[in-house]
């Protein structure tokens, strides 16, 4: 286990000198830690345009689809609250194929990021996506037994 | 020359599949052993080996005239699965047990066994192989034991490289004792397919986790949900992954493979779990299952928590985030400590309680307590079922601790916690086999690795550790130059044929006395029927005795379609199974005030007895006596607990203290407490017992005891049916009598006793019109 997290973290460090601004951004908010006051937005943004430069569109596309599983879930879980949970199978199919979609598409965002292939070295893409056809039609086949 | 010759198949690509096609005939003839060691108490294999006269002793194994299946349960149901198809089945309720309840046994069991026999017994039909459903009943277990050998083969290779492992575990698993007691042919029982649904889902389970496939991770899932349709003891699993997850991340071991494979199994394995009607919505809503829950939550959090420590390279913040971590996973700790508190999610139940509180079901579930099987283990039994593991099994898990990846976590933290179990349990040593044979294997294959490798080495030096080769060239060179033989670095390595071969032969004798002690114990100890019992003359021959059955087939033949029996809840399978007669309680003790109404009915005077017999509209009482024969399981022997149990729903009407004497004996003879005789069991034992002696010697064989010459009488009841071993004494429920007197007075009217001080309880008065 060892000597892959350190391969894992020169990896990490890698890209980090690759991209010049991203060591520039590290450098900010290695001093904004320190004031506590401007540090939280300045992170929170860092972090935002972080993201934004460094993810492929694929994973922004599936990142979307992931924070619309959020949304559906939480609607449905807030719906829960005030109306009561009385076909409690309704509610838990809907809820958990919500989670179980969200999860699976987790682990397909796992699979297909180029930093983690030391970790899914026999998982090539397009496996990782047949995967997550399988994984999801089983899902989709309990949720409907489970709806009535 | 003849080297040359093996050469050609032991190396190279031919090598290689000359060694594939030797597994596979190993594994085959491993899978045929675990089936055939399991039919001792059937009558094929014991002609069959008659006829070849292997040995002498197998002549002494039990026969039996039918195969019979022990748990009647099991296979009423998979009769009623077969005959009215799987909807019916699915909501099938059955007014023949709990008699005036009933029982809604679709949702009420596991389905797993049933369903499995019943596809099988399709698929024999389709391919126009009639089986009677009873054989395939029969004969499942050892079937599916063959399966468990090649899972515990395919999970050991996970663990090791070398593949003889693999082999080992699976003839260990084949024919360890402690595996067969539960999966011999005729006990057609859930543990029968529950085990190889263990295996095979933990080995899914490791091979998810290593590849960190959804694939696998999925049929981890599914073939969870098999386990969860079959067996109770899922709950094992649902707890043994989400513990290992929980050690790996302790250990620091977190990484997208383990969210990946731990993340797919919960949402799908749970979903799939869901769909028992038996388990519904437990996994939601009670303990067992939370800290899978708990799990998948806190695996959310690091999984977030780790993608923004990415992007974010501050050792500060990263601090804080692994803080924000601990306060999240021990607020929710909290929040379940305070729902469980507070009656939202269902507390342990009182049989999962009992492993952690060993005095609980003692005190509080006497029913629970009651069964044999969940007494804690004695050594010896350790070694009677698993004799060379045993003290291999130790070893094993150190071994794992030397490699120590991520499967081998699992192994470790397997081993401790079912070792804890099986020790609180006998019946638990069951989940305890898979890992000591497995971990056995492994110390065995790892010796064996290393005793049996025949290199020798041409130089010592060539021998020498890598890394500090070059000293020790340097240190060797030295030592031939100076001549002293003190000077030259020792080469570590076994080298000599003498202890190579001493060790060899001592483990593969180790081998064979774990066969032959499997033989042993599997055709002696653990392959008798439960139903025929089996004696020895004094001549040596077999005497069989029939007594169940002919007991239950008389009630088959001459009672009324649906004459109620009443017996203790021991025999309520076979009753439902073999007489088919509705009965009050079952051996699926789900309602324990009825039973306790049973016990009470037992142990009562018959005064009180009979109006609850006449409430549960009891036509015909069982009771099992051994006196006779010294057959100790009898319901004598039992009393106490139906005492016991009907004490804790009518502690002022039935004390246990009263059948005790004085002194605190449990007696029976003479010197019984007036309470003891006057019960309703007491009295359907030994009624007219006494008339098999002349000269009023009358004996009680398993208790040893001389019993009064006069025996008890029976109001409320007339003997109906008595076994030729009295080992069942049927007695049908008087009705009520016809002019009106309560049943002491009409048999001592009919025996001709004057009613001494006959007095009138109203005065005469004039009859007016």
């Amino acid at each position: 286990m060892a000597p892959r997290k350190s391969n894992r973290e020169s990896m990490v460090a890698s890209t980090s000198k690759a991209s010049s601004t991203k060591a520039s951004f590290t450098k900010a908010t290695a001093t904004a830690t320190n004031d506590r006051h401007q540090s939280f937005q300045q992170i929170a943004s860092g972090i935002w345009d972080n993201y934004q430069k460094i993810t492929p569109q694929r994973t922004k596309l599936l990142d979307t689809f992931l924070g619309f599983l959020v949304v559906v879930g939480v609607l449905q879980f807030i719906y829960c609250i005030i109306a009561g949970n009385y076909p409690f199978n309704a509610f838990l199919s809907g809820f958990s194929a919500t989670v179980g979609q969200f999860v699976l598409t987790i682990n397909l965002r796992f699979q297909t990021n180029e930093k983690n292939n030391a970790d899914f070295m026999h998982i090539s893409p397009e496996r990782a996506f047949a995967d997550y056809v399988f994984g999801s039609l089983i899902l989709h086949f309990f949720c409907v037994n489970f709806i009535n | 020359m003849t080297d040359s010759g093996l050469d050609m198949f032991l190396k190279g690509s031919s090598g290689r599949n000359t060694r594939g096609l030797l597994r596979l005939i190993i594994l085959c003839l491993i899978a045929a052993a675990a089936i055939s060691s399991r039919l001792f108490s059937n009558d094929v294999l014991a002609n069959f080996l008659m006829l070849l006269r292997i040995r002498e002793h197998y002549t002494r194994i039990i026969l039996t005239d039918e195969d019979i299946v022990d748990p009647w349960f099991n296979f009423r149901a998979t009769k009623y699965l077969v005959q009215n198809g799987f909807y019916s089945f699915w909501d099938w309720f059955d007014d023949r047990t709990w008699h005036p309840l009933g029982r809604v046994t679709g949702g009420t069991l596991y389905p797993g066994l049933m369903v499995t026999s019943g596809v099988i017994y399709h698929t024999l039909r389709a391919l126009t192989i009639p089986v009677d459903i009873r054989n395939i009943c029969v004969l499942l277990a050892p079937v599916f034991s063959g399966l468990t050998a090649c899972a515990a083969y395919l999970f050991t290779n996970e663990l090791s490289k070398s593949q003889s492992a693999g082999l080992l575990a699976a003839i260990f698993m084949g024919i360890a004792p402690g595996y067969i007691s539960r999966s011999v042919a005729g006990s057609y029982d859930n543990e029968a397919i529950a085990i190889f649904l263990l295996i095979f889902t933990f080995y899914l389970w490791i091979k998810a986790l290593k590849l960190g496939s959804v694939f696998w991770g999925a049929l981890c899932a599914l073939f969870y949900g098999y386990m969860v349709s079959a067996w109770g003891g899922y709950v094992f699993i649902t707890n043994m992954i989400p513990l290992h997850i929980f050690v790996l991340i302790c250990m620091g071991r977190f990484s997208p493979r383990v969210y990946v494979s731990y993340c797919t199994w919960y949402v799908l394995g749970t979903l799939a779990s869901m769909q028992i009607p038996f388990v519904g919505f437990l996994p939601i809503r009670s303990s067992e299952h939370m800290s899978a829950l708990g799990i998948f939550g806190l695996l959310q959090l690091i999984g977030f928590v780790e993608f923004i420590r990415v992007n974010v390279p501050s050792k500060q913040f990263a601090i804080l985030l692994k803080g924000v971590v601990i306060l999240v996973f021990l607020l929710a700790l909290g929040c379940l400590v305070l729902l469980t508190v507070s009656g939202v999610i269902a507390p342990w139940t009182g049989r999962f309680y009992s492993l952690w509180d060993t005095g609980y079901a003692k005190i509080h579930i006497p029913i629970i307590a009651s069964v044999s099987e969940h007494q804690p283990t004695a050594w010896p039994a350790f070694f009677f079922d698993l004799n060379i593991l045993i003290w291999l099994f130790p070893a094993g898990v150190y071994l794992c601790f030397q490699k120590l990846a991520d499967e081998h976590v699992f192994v470790v933290v397997y081993s401790i916690l079912a070792s804890y179990f099986s020790g609180v349990m006998v019946r638990l040593m069951l989940t305890l086999t898979p890992i000591v044979c497995i971990s056995a294997a492994l110390v065995m294959s790892n010796i064996l690795t290393v005793y049996l490798n025949m290199d020798s080495p041409s130089l010592p030096p060539d021998s020498a550790g890598n890394q500090d080769s070059n000293i020790s060239m340097s240190r060797v060179k030295a030592g031939k130059k100076d001549g002293i033989r003190a000077l030259r670095l020792p080469f570590i390595g076994i080298y000599t044929n003498f202890s190579k071969v001493l060790v060899t032969a001592a483990m593969t004798i180790y081998l064979m006395l774990f066969v032959i002690h499997c033989t042993w114990v599997t055709s002696n100890a653990y392959s008798s029927p439960s139903v025929v019992l089996a004696s020895r003359l004094p001549d040596g021959s077999q005497h069989i005795i029939d007594d169940y059955r002919e007991a239950y087939q008389w009630l088959r033949q001459n009672t009324p379609e649906n004459a109620k029996i009443m017996s203790w809840w021991d025999y309520g399978y076979q009753i439902g199974g073999m007489a088919d007669r509705p009965t009050l309680v079952d051996n699926n003790t789900w309602n324990n005030t009825h039973i306790a109404t049973v016990g009470k009915a037992m142990s009562s005077r018959e005064e009180v007895s009979y109006p609850i017999m006449r409430q549960h509209e009891v036509d015909y009482v069982l009771v099992v006596f051994g006196g006779l024969l010294g057959y100790s399981g009898d319901d004598i022997n039992k009393f106490l607990w139906m005492v016991r149990i009907a004490e804790g729903i009518w502690p002022d009407e039935v004390k246990e203290r009263d059948f005790f004497t004085s002194r605190g004996e449990y007696r029976v003879d003479e010197a019984a407490t007036p309470t003891m005789k006057d019960s309703l069991m007491y009295k359907m034992s030994y009624y007219k017992y006494e008339s098999l002696f002349a000269g009023g010697q009358v004996q009680d064989r398993v208790r040893g005891v001389k019993m009064p010459s006069v025996g008890p009488t029976l109001n409320t009841l007339e003997e109906a049916f008595t076994s030729e071993n009295w080992i069942i004494r049927i007695y049908k429920v008087k009705d009520l009598d016809n002019v009106g007197r309560d049943h002491a007075s009409a048999v001592s009217f009919e025996k001709g006793i004057k009613r001494k001080n006959f007095k009138k309880t109203e005065p005469r008065a004039l009859r007016v019109e």
